[in-house]
């Protein structure tokens, strides 16, 4: 029965979609208020529904329904009930549920909090995602149905997959379609723009709050994806440049060039026609992500369901979205405009620069994810392409892109003076060079590692620095705290956003060029050394598990004469679905993580086991939340609450009580 | 004004790629087993387990060996598709039930229908493993002399049974 509610709730969904993606853009177009007003009530009703939906797969889940096929095969009776509720969005059918899901709290939030737009505005950018939901709603209605039944149920399920089954995997998707989704926030602002021709910096302000949240959500998800690969896949790799990988990277690189193009269009007017291309292009790419991964045309690690059917649809669907809003965008981005003016060395000039770097970035990324379908496509064989090419066409791009991170908030708008500010940027940038040649001379590290930490302390000196410079201008006597708090909050995002890609470039650097790793067959008993440490295999046990089996090992870790900690790698069993799986243990510290895996054991009872000492790894994770910090910080920032309170008092018909998280 | 629409041009062209695409199988890698014999094994039979099974039992027949569960979805969409080969081509199907348990496997028989001559036992999944199975369902066509002559990857249909298995079974048992 519940399974059917869920059923008749999507349907219901879709026909409250079709009613928002229809009547009030037409509403717009004859200036009929009550059509306009239909948006928000539909959205509303929308986002119910789904609501309803998802919870009624949630508790197919925790009844253990196994009649409903996708329970049958994401489920099982010793499943404990957190992973079941997480076994949800496990699989394919429940992770597009998840996506309609967001979508429609996307939607419903910019219904609530957007009531000082424009009346024709708003119905227009939520007729845009009304279109959106459509599409996703008959998409799952039509060809991956969550409730669908066979009957009769098997008597138990095939279990959620065993990599799933932990709590960075369970965050992982929502975190990471909270971003995809609310890129089509910024991406109905655009076409809602281009439809009525009117885009100015209002336009840009509105936006810039919903991609920066956007976009702290898709950088939270990958950092998730990552971490959990990291300690989940048990080889200590944390990117691996794969298909699905690169799908959700390829937005990320769009959306933080969208994100500092729109502070441009903000403040000066300028890039119009360049931005509102790029909002297309980040959430295309996002709908790009999902059709690579659901149509099976790409292999990747990810092993899901793949369908052609399933596969068709979504290349209909990127066809009109895409190809709809990039023709719209041919016709209508001629009448919007150039804007302000700017010189060659100013603030503008860097970021555009930033925004080509970044492009170029996702569209290399994009060439080596799809070479090895064009070949195929034109018949001349099957290859595949590994992180080498990755590594060789994106490094290169980057180096410039951070070189200019760092020198850019030390740039003003419109027009500045290469001498003032070489001369303010000159010392910081010797004693980069001088602590990279230091690190060449002394510890003997690559050249690569040299230039890697040069640039990443090339822009942790210039953001200081900055800041140092920043404070100082305020009036004579004022605190501390009070200079911190007279900037505005967007500016703290930038400055612990820039910080973080200089703490995320020393991890990725010292990671890369300094790790070691020590493979070894030991008996319990025996030990192995990697560098200055030790590692004794002092025990074995057998553990048994909700639905798996383990060996776990203890590993005493000692320095010299003095004990490190205590390591318990598993090697786990899954018996349902019969998959073995390596649990690594892991020592993390502020320098270095030790990280133990155990593999097979030989029939001489001897295990393979893998030591790894890798250096500064934390930083990886530190830099990517403070890069996610620094968008949220964004976000909050004061005026985009000020302007919607200026401008709710400015036009008393549609005033509404002041809605002020964003 | 052109400039406006390049990016409609590239979309275009990368949607073109993307449908070619669709049709393509990157999952159809050349198997190596192909020309190879059989690989070798004995398994108690899925109904029986006093009973055994054998590729050997098969020598100087053709036959088909598929590769199902009854936890696999797909494998219940291409029965009706292995029915209709046991039909038209007069040969005999044997089951290789991977990584199920008897009481499902014969509960999924009875239910759906059983194409099968028999089924070999594979609770462990390790004959599967000897024979490269990456996926269930996947059907191997094996000659008189114990080669394996086909590797489908994926649930059979009907085009495949017409375009792709008949023509090769025909073949095989005329020579």
């Amino acid at each position: 029965m519940i399974p059917e509610l869920g059923n008749l709730a999507l349907m219901l969904a879709l026909c409250l979609a079709g009613v928002q993606a229809t009547l009030p853009i037409v509403g717009a177009f004859r200036n009929n208020a009550r059509w306009m007003a239909l948006a928000g009530s539909a959205a509303a009703g929308q986002c119910l529904f789904v609501v309803l939906a998802f919870a009624s797969l949630i508790t197919s889940f925790i009844q253990n329904d196994f009649s409903v096929a996708y329970v049958a095969a994401n489920s099982n009776t010793l499943l404990p009930v957190f992973f079941r509720i997480a076994g949800t969005w496990g699989g394919h059918e429940g992770s597009l549920l998840l996506w309609t899901l967001m979508l429609a709290l996307w939607t419903l939030a910019v219904a609530l909090l957007s009531r000082q737009l424009p009346r024709a505005t708003l119905a227009r950018i939520l007729g845009v995602m009304g279109w959106i939901s459509i599409g996703f709603l008959s998409f799952m209605l039509f060809t991956s149905n969550p409730f669908e039944r066979t009957l009769p149920g098997p008597v138990d399920g095939r279990d959620l997959n065993p990599l799933l089954q932990d709590l960075g995997m369970i965050v992982h998707p929502p975190l990471l379609y909270m971003g995809y989704v609310g890129f089509s926030v910024a991406f109905a602002f655009s076409i809602a723009a281009l439809i009525s021709g009117e885009l100015d910096a209002t336009w840009a302000r509105w936006s810039r709050p919903w991609t920066l949240v956007a976009w702290m959500f898709l950088t939270l998800g990958i950092f998730c994806g990552s971490f959990w690969a990291y300690y989940e896949l048990g080889w200590g790799g944390w990117w691996f440049w794969d298909a699905v990988e690169n799908a959700s990277f390829m937005p990320w690189l769009l959306g933080t060039a969208l994100i500092h193009s729109l502070a441009v269009t903000e403040k000066r007017g300028s890039f119009k026609s360049w931005t509102v291309l790029l909002a297309i292009l980040t959430f295309s790419l996002s709908l790009l992500g999902t059709f690579l991964v659901r149509s099976g045309v790409l292999t990747s690690v990810h092993a899901f369901a793949t369908d052609p059917r399933r596969g068709f649809y979504i290349l209909i669907f990127l066809a009109i979205v895409t190809g709809g809003s990039l023709a719209l965008y041919a016709w209508r981005a001629p009448k919007i405009g150039l804007g302000g003016q700017f010189s060659l060395f100013s603030r503008e000039a860097l970021l555009l620069v930033n925004n080509v770097l970044l492009v170029v970035a996702a569209g290399t990324i994009l060439l080596g994810t799809l070479y090895p379908l064009f070949l195929d496509a034109l018949n001349l064989g099957k290859i595949s392409v590994g992180p080498p090419y990755f590594e060789a066409v994106f490094v290169p791009l980057m180096i410039p892109l951070l070189l200019l991170t760092a020198v850019g908030p030390f740039l003003a708008w419109k027009n500045d003076s290469i001498q003032a500010v070489l001369g303010r940027l000159r010392w910081l940038a010797l004693g980069a060079a001088v602590v990279a040649a230091l690190a060449l001379l002394v510890f003997k590290t690559s050249v690569m590692v040299a230039v890697g930490v040069m640039l990443a302390l090339w822009i942790l000196f210039a953001t200081l620095s900055q800041v140092v410079q920043r404070l100082a201008h305020a009036p004579a006597g004022a605190s501390l705290l009070k200079r911190i708090s007279r900037q505005p909050r967007s500016y703290w995002g930038m400055v612990i956003a820039h910080a973080g890609i200089g703490i995320f470039v020393v991890g990725v650097t010292l990671v890369k060029g300094m790790e070691s790793a020590q493979d070894a067959s030991l008996h319990v008993g025996q030990s192995v050394t990697l560098g200055a440490y030790e590692f004794t295999f002092s025990a074995l046990k057998k553990i048994q598990g909700p639905n798996y089996i383990a060996a776990r090992g203890t590993f005493e870790v000692r320095r010299g004469a003095d004990g490190i900690t205590t390591l318990h790698p598993e090697k786990r069993f899954y018996t349902v679905q019969k998959m073995p799986m390596t649990e690594a243990a892991i020592d993390r510290g502020f320098t270095r993580d030790l990280y133990v895996s155990i593999g097979e054991a030989a029939p001489d009872g001897a295990w393979l086991v893998r030591v790894q000492h890798k250096p500064f790894v934390s930083w990886i994770w530190a830099g990517c939340l403070a890069i996610a910090l620094g968008g949220a910080l964004a976000a909050s920032d004061r005026r985009y609450r000020m302007g919607a309170r200026k401008r709710a008092a400015a036009s008393p018909p549609i005033s509404s009580p002041v809605h002020s998280f964003l | 004004m052109k400039r406006f629409a390049l990016p409609l041009g590239i979309f275009l062209i990368l949607l073109v790629f993307l449908g070619i695409g669709l049709r393509l199988k990157p999952q159809e890698i050349p198997s190596p087993f192909i020309g190879k014999p059989a690989p070798a094994f004995t398994l108690t039979q899925l109904h029986d387990a006093q009973k055994s099974f054998s590729p050997k039992d098969m020598l100087g027949k053709v036959w088909v060996l598929n590769v199902w569960a009854s936890w696999c979805a797909p494998c219940r969409a291409e029965l009706p598709a292995l029915m209709a080969l046991t039909k038209e081509a007069a040969i005999p199907i044997v089951g290789l039930n991977y990584t199920d348990t008897r009481l499902a496997g014969n509960k999924w028989l009875a239910s759906f229908g059983n194409p099968y001559q028999l089924s070999a036992f594979d609770s462990d999944g390790k004959v599967g493993i000897d024979y490269g199975v990456y996926g269930v369902p996947e059907t191997f066509v094996i000659d008189k002399s114990g080669f394996i002559r086909l590797k489908h990857a994926g649930p059979v249909t009907e085009d495949d049974i017409k375009d792709k298995f008949l023509p090769l079974l025909k073949e095989l048992s005329g020579g």
